[in-house]
C-alpha cells in the first residue's frame, strides 16, 4: 500500500493542516527548514540514522548521520554568524554536489539567512546577473570556481564574503576571501536557531524567462509543508528507503526534493557527484540499494540509448518506486522503464515558482504513459482558454495550465520585479506558462510552452540571455536563438547569427562562439549549433521574428508573415 | 600519436578546466569527473572535427568515448584518413 492510499479519498476534505500536524507545527509557531531537516529528526531519536551517503567521481565515499548533519549545520551557521552574516542576507551556494553544499544549506537557514543556490557550471556573466540582482552578501564556493567570482567581484559591491571550502594554503587568499574547512572546524554542539516564521524568506532560486534577466523566485520556510507532504505521497518516501534524487541543488528539484523533502521525513538519501554514464548510475543504484529514484527525462532517455543489455550486469531489484521531473516524460520512456525495471517512471509536473509538485502520477493510480497525471490534493489546477482566461470544461481542449494560488510552497514574489510577478496572475489564477489539455478522466496532457523559453534537459534557458551574450562576441552582428528538437534533451539551443564585416562564417568561428557562450553563461546555454545568416527575418519595425526560425527548425507552418520585412 | 594526445590534452586544459591547479593526464576521466558535461561535449566534438578534418558520427560521440584523452584519441584515429 502506498503512502497516499486512495487518491480519491485524499481529495475529500483535504487540508494542508494534515502536514502541519505531522510536523507538529501550529500557525504562529517558529518554523525553520534547517532545524526541521536535522535537529527535529535527532530529537525524534534518529540521530544515528544515515542522512547522506556521498560518493564522488573517484569513488571516494562519505557518510553522514542525522546528528552529523545537525552538527555540520550548526558549525557552518555559527561560522557565518561570527563572520557577520545576518538574517535575510542572501548567501549563494556555488558548489558542485559536494557534501558542503548540502550541509551549508542547513547552516544558512539555521541562522535565518537566505539560501541562493546557483548551478556551479554557470559562467561568470550568468553568475554576475544573479548575484547583482539578489544583492548577495556572501558566497560559499570551491577553489575550482573561485576564479569566476574574482572576475566579477569589482562589479558586486554587496558581495563582502567569498568563503572557500577547500582552500589550498599554498596559494594566498585574495580580496574578500575567507577559508573555511568543515573537517578542520570544531563541531558546534549547540547554537541558537533563528526563530524564523512561516513567511520568513528561505530560498531565492533563479529561473529564466523569454525576455529580461533571470528572475529570483522567493520562497519561505512554510514551503516545507508542501515539500514534506508531496515527498510522502508522490515520491512515496518511507523510513527504510534509500532515496536518490539525481538533480543538482543549483535547481529547485535539488533543494525541494534533493534536501528538504527527504530530510524533513528523516529518510536516508544518497548523492553521486559525477557526470552521467549509464554504467556508473546502475552501479550506484546497486551499491547503495536505492529504492526510490527521482530523475529526469533527459537522463532516462540517455539510459534508454545506452541499451537494455547493460542493465543485466546489475542487480537493480532494490528499486521500488521511480519518478521523473523537469520536462514532459514521453510515453516511450514510461513503457521502457516498465519493461526493464518492472515499474514505470511516474511523471511529476511543477516549477521553480510552485516550489512543490502540482500535477503528477501517483503511486497506485492507473498510469497513462505520456500523461502528466492529476492535480495533487489541495491543488486546484485547470486549463484556461488562451484568450478569455476562463477554465475550459471540454475534455481534450488545449489551454494554459493555471493553478489557484494558496499552497504553502507557492513563490511569494520575484525579487525586485513586481511587474513580472503580477504578470503571472490573471483572474485569480497563477499562469504556469505551459499548455496542456485534460482528458475525460481528469488526466493532464502536456502540449508545450506558451513562450519562447527553451527547456533543454529539464533546464530553462532564456533566448534573450543567449542572444545578448552573443552580441558581445566581436564577430556577431545580430543574433536570434530558438529551441531545436533533440532526441535526448527534448530541446537544445540553436543560434542564428549574422557576422560583422571582416569575419568568415567558418567552423573555427562557430567553435569560438560556442566556447564564448559556454564560459560566459553556461554549458546549457551554449548553442549546440550555429547557423550563419546573411540577414535575420524581421518585422518592418525591425523586431527579429524568432517564430519564423523556430518553425523552420521544427518543420512547422510559419504562419502569418505579413509583417515580415521585405528585401 | 603523442603529439595528438598532447594537442587534445592541452585543449581540454585550456577550455574546460577552471582552476589552473588541477592536473589531468591522458587517463583522467573527463565526463564522469564533470570536467566536461554532456552539453560541452558538443564543442569538444566540433574541435576534434575541425582540427583533424574528420566527421565523427553522432552515435559514436558517446560519454564513454569522450571520457579520457586516450579514449578520444582512439576514436579520432578511427576516422583519420
Amino acid at each position: 500500500m502506498s503512502n497516499i492510499g486512495s487518491y480519491e479519498e485524499r481529495l475529500q476534505n483535504f487540508s494542508w493542516s494534515l502536514a502541519e500536524k505531522e510536523l507538529e507545527y501550529s500557525a504562529g509557531d517558529i518554523i525553520n527548514i534547517g532545524w526541521y531537516c536535522s535537529d527535529r529528526i535527532c530529537l525524534k531519536g534518529h540521530g544515528a540514522k544515515v542522512a547522506l551517503y556521498h560518493e564522488d567521481f573517484c569513488g571516494n565515499e562519505k557518510k553522514y548521520t542525522f546528528n552529523d548533519i545537525r552538527l555540520a549545520g550548526n558549525t557552518i551557521g555559527t561560522f557565518l554568524r561570527n563572520l557577520g552574516v545576518k538574517e535575510e542576507d542572501r548567501v549563494c551556494l556555488f558548489m558542485d554536489r559536494i557534501p558542503e553544499l548540502y550541509l551549508s544549506f542547513l547552516g544558512v537557514l539555521k541562522i535565518g539567512a537566505v539560501v541562493q543556490p546557483l548551478f556551479s557550471a554557470f559562467g561568470d556573466e550568468s553568475l554576475h546577473v544573479r548575484l547583482e540582482n539578489a544583492g548577495t552578501r556572501a558566497i560559499i564556493t570551491q577553489r575550482k570556481h573561485v576564479s569566476k567570482v574574482r572576475k566579477i567581484l569589482d562589479r558586486l559591491p554587496s558581495l563582502e564574503y567569498i568563503i572557500i571550502v577547500d582552500h589550498n594554503k599554498a596559494k594566498p587568499l585574495e580580496k574578500n576571501e575567507v577559508a573555511f574547512s568543515l573537517e578542520e572546524s570544531e563541531p558546534v554542539e549547540a547554537m541558537e536557531i533563528c526563530p524564523t516564521k512561516a513567511e520568513s524568506h528561505s530560498l531565492l532560486h533563479y529561473t529564466s524567462g523569454t525576455t529580461g534577466q533571470p528572475k529570483g523566485v522567493k520562497h519561505v520556510h512554510y514551503s516545507i509543508i508542501s515539500q514534506y507532504l508531496t515527498s510522502k505521497w508522490v515520491l512515496d518516501l518511507r523510513d527504510d528507503d534509500i532515496y536518490w534524487c539525481t538533480a543538482d541543488p543549483g535547481w529547485v528539484t535539488g533543494t525541494s526534493y534533493g534536501i528538504i523533502g527527504p530530510w524533513s521525513l528523516g529518510v536516508t538519501q544518497c548523492v553521486l557527484d559525477s557526470g552521467f554514464s549509464a554504467q556508473a548510475w546502475y552501479k550506484f543504484i546497486e551499491k547503495y540499494r536505492v529504492s526510490m529514484w527521482y530523475s529526469a527525462p533527459t537522463a532516462i532517455r540517455s539510459l534508454m540509448k545506452a541499451g537494455d543489455d547493460i542493465i543485466k550486469n546489475y542487480d537493480l531489484s532494490c528499486l521500488r518506486h521511480l519518478a521523473s521531473v523537469g520536462e514532459p516524460l514521453n510515453s516511450e520512456a514510461v513503457i521502457w522503464s516498465q519493461k526493464v525495471f518492472g515499474k514505470p517512471f511516474l511523471d511529476t509536473f511543477w516549477q521553480t515558482e510552485t516550489g512543490s509538485i502540482m500535477i503528477t502520477n501517483f503511486p497506485g493510480m492507473k498510469v497513462k504513459p505520456g500523461s502528466m497525471g492529476k492535480a495533487f490534493p489541495g491543488i486546484e489546477a485547470v486549463v484556461l482558454d488562451m484568450k478569455t482566461f476562463v477554465p475550459l470544461k471540454e475534455p481534450g481542449k488545449m489551454g494554459l495550465i493555471a493553478i489557484r494560488p494558496g499552497w504553502p510552497a507557492m513563490m511569494r514574489m520575484y525579487w525586485n520585479n513586481e511587474v513580472k510577478y503580477k504578470e503571472k496572475f490573471v483572474n485569480g489564477w497563477y499562469l504556469t506558462g505551459d499548455r496542456a489539455s485534460i482528458d475525460n478522466e481528469g488526466y493532464f496532457w502536456f502540449v508545450g510552452r506558451d513562450d519562447d523559453v527553451i527547456n533543454t534537459g529539464g533546464h530553462l534557458v532564456s533566448p534573450f540571455e543567449v542572444e545578448s551574450a552573443l552580441l558581445e562576441h566581436p564577430a556577431v552582428g545580430e543574433s536570434a536563438v530558438v529551441a531545436k528538437p533533440d532526441e535526448v534533451n527534448m530541446e537544445v539551443v540553436k543560434a542564428f547569427v549574422t557576422l560583422k564585416p571582416g569575419f568568415n562564417p567558418d567552423k573555427d568561428l562557430e567553435l569560438e562562439i560556442m566556447n564564448f557562450i559556454r564560459k560566459k553563461l553556461s554549458p546549457l546555454a551554449m548553442p549546440q549549433e550555429i547557423e550563419y545568416m546573411e540577414k535575420l527575418p524581421k518585422t518592418r519595425s525591425g523586431k527579429i521574428m524568432r517564430r519564423v526560425l523556430h518553425a523552420k527548425e521544427w518543420g512547422e507552418e510559419i504562419g502569418d508573415i505579413s509583417t515580415l520585412e521585405n528585401d | 600519436m603523442e603529439e595528438m594526445k598532447d594537442l587534445v590534452l592541452n585543449y581540454v586544459i585550456k577550455e574546460y578546466l577552471e582552476d589552473g591547479d588541477e592536473e589531468i593526464t591522458y587517463d583522467t576521466p573527463l565526463i564522469s569527473s564533470g570536467y566536461v558535461d554532456s552539453f560541452s561535449m558538443v564543442s569538444l566534438l566540433v574541435f576534434l572535427e575541425n582540427k583533424f578534418k574528420i566527421k565523427i558520427p553522432a552515435d559514436k560521440a558517446t560519454p564513454e568515448a569522450f571520457d579520457s584523452v586516450n579514449s578520444i584519441v582512439a576514436l579520432v584515429k578511427q576516422y583519420l584518413k
